[in-house]
């Protein structure tokens, strides 16, 4: 026996490209321009929604047949909010120094749409199985586009990648800037992020057709 | 299953008992945490404060790292020979110094109440540091540090660290590139106080002239850039006269 089913395993690989949180249903664009600046920003916050998605799935999930119609948005905001803050505390106790790069993150995750995006639409019709897998999904089809993305405006931007000097020294002017190589600085900018989802989102749907929206 | 979730009373029994279910796991849990929590501030605002002074594990020109928590503790005592509080006009012996937070000093001067300035003096290789706390805005939230000065009020190393500026922008305010280049400036201007700026086009990249009470700005950081000269400023100027007399000494 498969350890997935099929059906199972498309919860997890559907998210990562023909139905990416991002290019697709164009969710969660808000943490994508703000923290894409640098990749190690990027994979953290990668991380950190893998871990709150795939929880809060579940949570949400078992809860499915109790939580109130009527106040539901708000279950599924405390829930959210809880589940940041236990980590949050729990990373500030036993490593320090990696809650302190955290603590930009902890507002943005807890106003990213995919997270109530998917509580809404999957947690609350789907057993926590499914759900799990339907939040790590989509937690990493939004988490690859985020490192793409900061990936290129890192490199072009500050001509690094997790910090370290790929192309050389741009004051000692050693490596690529010695021919004359300028790092751009609008990378590091926020709209330079819009102009890299788009370039992502163009060649998705030009090696894909059948992903383009009619008019 | 045969609840009515639609019903108002169980609408308002399931978010009162929500609230107090998820309230107190968060509670028990903060409360557990806290003395983990506080000994690992306390070791940062040590490590903090000898980075300032330029008491650090450093290596070539790569990325800040501090001494190591476990030998903080020792290495602050060996190095941090006096530190003083200043409440007014008097000045006052105190060892746990360091453990005064100046966003609430600070708030309290602004109410007009009473305050505390904490100075910690170091001393390295027979050399006299003075390192004084800072504590500002940036463009999303606070921003604060400490500042190393010699006598002669040329600084000696910084320290700078914020709450939530952007990534890869304002956050770098905490990297080497940027603070290693206030090291050399001097805080006075023709014997008056006047901070350092961080200015934008001053042609100066790496720094070079150190007679220009100014560092280069970072790209795409202009608000967390001023914040960081108001805030030399504004620190600074509270100790006016305590660094006066240090320079007449």
């Amino acid at each position: 026996m498969a350890l997935l089913t099929k059906k199972d395993a498309n919860l997890i690989i559907d998210p990562l490209a023909d139905n990416n949180p991002i290019t697709i249903q164009v969710l969660g664009i808000c943490s994508a321009l703000a923290i894409t600046a640098e990749l190690k920003a990027s994979v953290v916050m990668a991380i950190s929604v893998v871990f709150v998605l795939g929880v809060g799935n579940v949570v949400i999930s078992l809860m499915r047949n109790i939580i109130p119609s009527k106040i539901r948005i708000i279950v599924q905001l405390v829930v959210i909010a809880a589940l940041v803050i236990v980590v949050d505390q729990v990373l500030k106790a036993f490593a320090y120094e990696l809650s302190k790069t955290l603590a930009v993150f902890v507002g943005l995750i807890i106003t990213n749409c995919i997270i109530m995006g998917r509580f809404e639409a999957f947690a609350l019709g789907n057993g926590p199985w499914r759900s799990f897998l339907d939040g790590i999904g989509n937690a990493l089809g939004y988490g690859v586009i985020l490192i793409i993305v900061g990936f290129f405006r890192e490199l072009l931007g500050s001509g690094t990648l997790f910090g370290y000097p790929v192309l050389g020294d741009p004051i000692a002017k050693t490596g690529l800037y010695s021919i004359g190589y300028e790092n751009n600085g609008f990378m590091i900018l926020p709209p330079a992020a819009l102009i890299v989802v788009g370039i992502i989102i163009w060649v998705q749907r030009s090696r894909n057709t059948a992903l383009i929206e009619e008019n | 299953m045969a609840i009515n979730t639609e019903k108002n009373l169980y609408t308002v029994l399931f978010a009162a008992l929500m609230v107090v279910v998820v309230g107190s796991i968060l509670a028990y849990l903060a409360s557990g945490l806290k003395p983990f929590i506080k000994e690992n501030e306390r070791f940062e605002k040590q490590q903090n404060i000898l980075y300032a002074m330029g008491v650090n594990d450093n290596e070539g020109t790569g990325s800040v790292s501090f001494i190591s928590t476990d030998r903080v503790e020792e290495v602050f005592t060996s190095y941090i020979k006096e530190q003083l509080v200043i409440s007014g006009d008097q000045i006052t012996q105190d060892d746990q110094a360091y453990l005064i937070d100046m966003k609430k000093q600070l708030a309290a001067r602004k109410k007009g109440q009473p305050f505390k300035l904490p100075v910690y003096i170091g001393e390295k290789e027979g050399k006299k540091f003075y390192i004084l706390p800072m504590y500002g805005k940036g463009l999303w939230d606070a921003i604060w540090g400490f500042i190393a000065l010699d006598e002669d009020m040329i600084v000696q190393g910084v320290y700078f660290d914020h709450k939530a500026e952007t990534p890869g922008l304002g956050a770098n305010i905490k990297e080497r590139f940027f603070m290693d280049d206030f090291e050399g400036e001097s805080i006075m201007e023709d014997g008056r106080l006047v901070g350092i700026k961080v200015i934008k086009g001053n042609n100066d990249p790496a720094n070079t002239d150190k007679e220009d009470n100014a560092v280069d700005a970072l790209a795409g950081a202009t608000i967390t850039g001023n914040g960081v000269t108001a805030m030399i400023s504004e620190s600074l100027n509270l100790y006016k006269d305590y660094l006066e007399s240090v320079r007449s000494n």
